[in-house]
């Protein structure tokens, strides 16, 4: 974080006004919401369902080399379709209006070993309301990591990039214990709570399906492939988890993006949560399938203005917000992939050790209210 | 072990393979219409009646039971990519031998739904269907003498049941504006002309509303009849009226057709249909502190419209959004975030 906050040339009033500019791009797509962007979540899911059946078919035989390449291949793919541009999105609710039981945030189950309500709760009411605040966004370094100036600095820091790393690997069970808040509800008297109780068996139960579907039933489907399937449906699930880890880090780890302060957001406006949602995100700049495979997370900063509009239209609204951010000379922080998983990294590293703490200067509004 | 159990048994198995998903979520792709999938149908065409109806023939899914003359079906088809469920009357005979079905379904003013089926839905399209459902139907012996008393779409169940039984004795007295506006025009003069039918058919802007009590001018035996009458709530209203006061009502059977109209007011009271709390509620206050100030364990979240904790089932009424001020009805399936949702005149929420 730079010492000086990038939002202090702009008035209460100014933050008021992009509030609202904010508020009609987001009408204007509601409005226009309809057949073609239903046609699309279908046609994404019809085709991610294809592809895993065709990839777990296609590595029953995946004793022989090209075979396995190929299932392992397309398994991948399949398997970030279904965390990242499906699961990730409906679970946001960006579908709900379809009226499709079968396409809705209440009913969705994903693959993934945290069942869909309880990271509903640590996602979407927890890291997008309170984003990038100090001490209640736990998605600032997940609770182990440092990932600005402003956290403080413990010697268990020093080891980050490796705890990085083995939670890049398995990253989905990172992120199940961090939907359990693990690290708070490991201390003697928390685990009795018979709601986390509760809450862990339903992880249980969730690992247990899935380990058991992609290391047990699939591998011995497999017949004589069954290691080769085993060390397939492994692999797939490391890339993903690689993956998905990469195009997460780059929402709001990369140089640029700011952290606030837990008295910061205290009586805060509509306009000003808009405009931390604006500072506190990076978008990730590439191809159309390179914006399908993040789940369009790649626009995190429209997709965190509005989390709950449908993810293919966050193209068009990220030409819109850009325009806006110029207009009120904000830095969009945006870069290839490479690039923002190398400065996500570095920061990563950077912050393993311990720095002095900046000044932070948060302007103080009312005052400047009553000045001009 | 029996064929029964032997089944469940492998499709549990299935389940571990497919999973989170079922087995069904992948068939669906494939085979929406097989057996064991949620009912569904697809249009196979659609067959224009008069200038604003449309005959639409579907072929129901392999869980269809079938259904009596005079039932009505729900379909629930997308809209503008929205799924929207209303009721229609099926319009063919109970036994048609292609197993397929048909609905009528006539265009009214605003009707999203009905205009979508006339004027742009495509042969196809697979849509949602529920099991048939009414008791509008004729007995299981066959009344000697019947009569049919109709207006407008309320044809539509006369219809199927007039070309499912052949009765001995039947007459039908139908109103609609004009000539040209007669649903089935041309197949109730067949029946005329084949001496199955006797019709009395009146055009209201040229002969005036029809007069029940004076229903015996057109139909001197009336009330030896057993009557069956579907049209607006007016006809019925006096139809009942009428069979009352000459002691006839257990030979009238009535149907209506009720498009729901949602007055979207401002405020208005609350209901929380399963802890049967009610509350008045005013057009600004968001609903999830409604319930919570009248004590409903209401589910929340972001508080603020973005984390869809807080969505409920609208039951009835309709709920107006305090961000966009746009309007939701109630329909099934619909869910409000109550966070930012407001009362738009009587409601109820499942809570």
């Amino acid at each position: 974080m730079t010492a000086i906050d990038p939002t202090a040339h702009l008035t209460a009033e100014q933050i008021e006004e992009l509030g609202r500019e904010l508020d009609a791009i987001r009408d204007e797509v509601i409005a226009s919401r309809g057949e073609k962007d239903a046609a699309y979540i279908r046609k994404v899911i019809s085709v991610q369902r294809k592809l895993e059946l065709a990839s777990r078919g296609v590595l029953l035989f995946s004793i022989f080399p090209p075979a396995w390449l190929i299932g392992t291949a397309g398994l991948s793919v399949a398997k970030i379709l279904e965390n990242m541009e499906i699961g990730h999105n409906v679970l946001h609710g960006q579908w709900d209006w379809m009226r499709d039981p079968k396409i809705h945030s209440t009913t969705w189950e994903w693959d993934h070993v945290s069942p869909a309500d309880q990271w509903k709760h640590s996602h979407n009411e927890l890291h997008h309301t309170y984003t990038n605040v100090i001490g209640k966004d736990n998605d600032l370094g997940y609770g182990i990591m440092r990932v600005d100036e402003d956290q403080k600095w413990h010697p268990m820091h020093l080891g980050q990039p490796l705890w990085n790393f083995v939670n890049a690997c398995f990253f989905e069970y990172g992120i199940a214990a961090y939907d359990l808040e693990l690290g708070k509800n490991l201390h003697k008297r928390r685990r009795k709570n018979p709601e986390f109780r509760a809450r862990a068996k339903a992880v249980g139960r969730k690992i247990r399906k899935q380990v058991l579907k992609d290391y047990v039933i699939h591998p011995l489907l497999s017949g004589p492939s069954f290691l080769t399937t085993l060390a397939a449906t492994f692999t797939a699930n490391l890339v993903r988890n690689l993956w998905s880890h990469s195009v997460i880090m780059c929402g709001h780890f990369p140089e640029g993006v700011q952290v606030f302060e837990r008295r910061s957001i205290e009586g805060e406006t509509r306009g000003e949560w808009y405009l931390r949602q604006m500072m506190g995100s990076a978008n990730i700049s590439g191809s159309k399938l390179m914006h399908i495979m993040t789940g369009n997370l790649s626009h995190q900063i429209e997709h965190h203005l509005f989390p709950d509009l449908p993810s293919n239209r966050y193209a068009e609204v990220a030409v819109k917000v850009r325009a806006l951010f110029d207009k009120y000379e904000l830095q969009y922080v945006s870069g290839s992939l490479p690039k923002q998983v190398f400065s996500a990294w570095r920061k990563v590293f950077r912050l393993s050790l311990p720095n002095k703490k900046p000044k932070v200067t948060t302007p103080d509004r009312e005052k400047e209210l009553v000045a001009a | 072990m029996t064929s029964a159990a032997l089944r469940s048994r492998a499709w549990k198995l299935l389940e571990l393979v497919t999973t989170p998903l079922l087995p069904s979520d992948y068939l669906d792709l494939v085979s929406p219409l097989r057996a064991g999938a949620d009912l569904r149908g697809r249009i196979e065409a659609v067959h224009p009646e008069t200038a604003d109806a449309a005959t639409i023939v579907i072929r129901p899914g392999r869980g269809w039971r079938g259904h009596r003359a005079g039932q009505y079906i729900r379909i629930g088809i997308d809209v503008d990519g929205v799924r929207l469920w209303r009721a229609y009357s099926v319009t063919s005979p109970a036994n048609r031998a292609d197993g397929r079905i048909t609905i009528t379904v006539k265009a009214i003013p605003d009707g999203k739904v009905s205009n979508h089926l006339v004027r742009r839905a495509k042969p196809g399209t697979v849509i949602q269907l529920d099991q048939a459902c009414g008791e509008f139907v004729l007995p299981e012996t066959k009344p000697a003498k019947v009569l049919y008393l109709t207006a407008g779409s309320g044809i539509t169940p006369a219809m199927g049941m007039l070309r499912d039984a052949d009765l001995d004795d039947v007459v039908m007295v139908h109103s609609a504006p004009r000539e040209e506006d007669v649903i089935f025009r041309n197949d109730l003069h067949d029946l005329v002309a084949d001496e199955k039918l006797r019709l009395v058919e009146l055009h209201t802007d040229t002969d005036g509303m029809l007069d029940v009590t004076r229903l015996h001018e057109l139909v001197p035996d009336w009330a030896e009849r057993e009557t069956w009458a579907c049209g607006p709530a007016g006809l019925l209203d006096a139809a009942e009226e009428h069979w009352a006061a000459n002691g006839l009502a257990d030979r009238l059977h009535t149907e209506r057709f009720r498009p729901s109209v949602v007055v979207a007011g401002d405020g208005g009271e609350v209901t929380f249909s399963t802890t049967g709390k009610t509350v008045e509620a005013d057009g600004a206050t968001p609903l999830l502190d409604v319930g919570e100030d009248a004590g409903v364990l209401m589910p929340s979240g972001c508080r603020m419209g973005i984390c869809f904790g807080c969505v409920t089932p609208l039951k009835a009424g309709a709920v107006r959004d305090l961000r966009t001020g746009e309007i939701t009805e109630a329909e099934p399936g619909v869910l409000v975030q109550t966070c930012v949702s407001a009362a738009a005149g009587p409601c109820e929420l499942e809570r």
